[in-house]
């Protein structure tokens, strides 16, 4: 990809939150914009094994969403369980019952992705069809078999102590769960575009992104790369659904479905099989979403299509198309 | 000849979906030697290549290598007995430095300094776009990266798919000298090459296809001099294209 194509979209969220800033005072500008971005990193992190798992083998995985469910029930039961940390007044407390909610969801839905892409995804490499009634399917049981375990209705999950409450900047109120949430979903985007930059397994993904057979035919076996990253992205979403649900401060079986329109959209604008893309398509869906549900909150719903749509016609394969085959 | 070819095919047959494209094809490719597969558009040449490297599954036949049987492996496999591929389309990473590309050509410990620093003096080029997006070079430049990508480690065989396709003349003999560089250094190479003075220059050994079949085999020189088999078999000759 030239440096001149990557430009564009970077502008392009710049610009966005340039239009934010000149439709509404500032204050509301400053709080809206960080809940956009706190929001689109969380959608970063829901998101990147997503577009990578399509990139390296054109899987479509509606089941996604079921890694953000399970994620965000196993942060709530680390938070029910650990009561004292959460309520103490000691920051490091707080921040090793966040951390330990995070490494429960990472856990749990990474062990899970590593369960169903054995069982299930890895029978239904190539048939488009069958991926997507096996993984809708698999998201229905899965969405049943939270309802069973954790019940069918919302369970608290109660943010750490410290984390609630907001900071003053410029008159502006920016809550502190948000900017936690914004600078971690930052650096594991920087951890693993490092990852993909700079170590031989990131250079042969980014190269299986963009064709497949030709890293096959250079002697680099495909599948257990891409059980890995599909793994390493199950537990990513975890993680994701475990910050949103903290930030929602509630949890039902359904998040993931729920989630699972949007997380598409964010994968679609980015461009599929595009790690950087998807940043920049979540960064976008983060500042649209709460940009319009304050100036217009009827169009709340309707912003991301139309987004996305808008994005389509102006570059048909996404933000950043990953290769070409 | 008496010694063993380095690979064998026999009777191999290849579908791809319902048709029915490699319908019995028997060649034999020795070590040390240029082995030129030729052929009319729609042949089966490519077809025949990503035979061999398991890119195309054999539906019946056999292909050996050495001692290994090639159509039980899959490409990775195969490409780790030391066979390296330029397909058609080069096969390059256009979104990956011609570093990372490179690099993906050698093994599990990176460069070894002393293949990167020959391939580097008979390709100078690559040493000035290093750190650029290979997508950013031109067609005969990613030619020549996906041959030196092939040569960053040892290789028994070198399978290459129309190298000098589309390309300029000047770019033609660049490829020509490198290739003429491979074989002096003792490389055995398998090669489709359309561009019949290149594959009368480079080749010690010819098969033409026709239908999915080997239709013709004999010395390169019994082919570059005789025009009328040429025109037969081919619809052109070396004559024709001078
Ligand atoms: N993926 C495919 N699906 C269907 N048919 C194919 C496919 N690839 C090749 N063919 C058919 O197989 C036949 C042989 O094709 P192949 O590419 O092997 O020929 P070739 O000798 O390499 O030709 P060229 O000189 O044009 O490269 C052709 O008739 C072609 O249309
Ligand atoms: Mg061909």
């Amino acid at each position: 990809m030239k440096p001149s194509e990557r430009t564009l979209p970077v502008l392009l969220v710049l610009l966005i939150a340039a239009l934010g800033f000149a439709a509404m005072p500032f204050t509301d500008w400053l709080t809206l914009s960080a809940a956009g971005l706190a929001m689109g990193m969380m959608l970063f992190l829901m998101v990147a094994g997503l577009t990578l798992i399509f990139g390296l083998m054109d899987v479509l995985n509606f089941a996604h969403g079921a890694f953000i469910t399970f994620g965000a029930f196993a942060a709530g039961t680390v938070f029910a369980r650990f009561p004292q940390l959460v309520a103490s007044d000691r920051w490091e407390e707080n921040l090793l019952i966040l951390a330990l909610a995070a490494l429960a969801a990472a856990l749990l839905s990474g062990a899970l992705g590593f369960g169903f892409e054995r069982v299930a995804i890895g029978r239904v490499y190539g048939a488009h069809l069958r991926q997507i009634l096996l993984t809708t399917g698999a998201l229905i049981v899965a969405e049943q078999l939270a309802i069973v375990i954790w019940g069918p209705d919302a369970i608290p999950v109660l943010k750490p102590a410290g984390l609630r409450g907001s900071f003053l900047i410029a008159g502006a109120a920016i809550e502190k769960y948000r900017v936690v949430a914004a600078l971690f979903g930052l650096f594991v985007f920087l951890l693993l575009q490092g990852i993909l930059a700079h170590t031989r397994i990131g250079i042969i993904v980014r190269a299986g992104v963009e064709n497949r057979e030709m890293v096959e035919a250079l002697g680099y076996r495909i599948r257990p790369l891409f059980a890995g990253v599909f793994v390493a992205g199950a537990a990513l979403a975890g993680v994701g659904g475990a910050m949103w649900a903290t930030y929602a401060a509630t949890v039902t079986a359904s998040l993931g479905s729920d989630l699972t329109v949007l997380i598409f959209i964010v994968v679609i604008i980015g461009g599929l099989g595009s790690v950087g893309g998807s940043f920049l398509g979540a960064l976008l869906v983060g500042l649209v979403t709460n940009y319009v549900g304050f100036l217009a909150p009827k169009l709340a719903l309707l912003s991301n299509i139309l987004l996305m749509a808008a994005i389509l016609l102006w570059r048909p394969r996404g933000l950043l198309a990953a290769g070409g085959r | 000849m008496t010694e063993q070819p380095l690979l064998v095919l026999k009777g191999v047959h290849t579908h791809i979906g319902r048709y029915h494209i490699l319908q019995g094809v028997d060649l034999e490719v020795y070590a040390q030697r240029v082995s030129v597969l030729l052929g009319r558009n729609g042949a089966g040449k490519t077809t025949t290549l990503r035979t061999i490297l398991g890119l195309w599954h054999a539906s019946a036949g056999e292909i050996s290598f050495d001692q290994h049987r090639l159509n039980t492996l899959d490409p990775p496999a195969i490409a780790r007995l030391g066979i390296a591929y330029v397909p058609e389309n080069m096969g390059i990473f256009s979104g990956l430095s011609v570093r990372e590309n490179l690099l993906l050509g050698t093994g599990p410990k990176g460069f070894r300094n002393s293949r990167l620093e020959e391939v580097l003096a008979s390709f100078p080029l690559l040493r000035e776009k290093w750190n650029l997006p290979a997508g950013t070079l031109s067609g005969g430049q990613k030619q020549i990266l996906a041959i030196a990508r092939a040569m960053m480690l040892p290789r028994r065989l070198f399978v290459v798919d129309e190298p000098t396709k589309g390309l300029a003349p000047a770019m033609v003999d660049v490829l020509l000298d490198a290739f003429l560089r491979l074989k002096e250094g003792g490389a055995t190479i398998l090669l489709v090459e359309q561009n019949f003075a290149m594959a009368a220059t480079l080749g010690d050994d010819a098969a033409v296809m026709e239908d999915g079949r080997i239709v013709h085999v004999s010395s390169m020189a019994a082919l570059a001099q005789d025009e009328a088999l040429q025109t037969r078999l081919l619809g052109l000759s070396l004559a024709s294209h001078q």
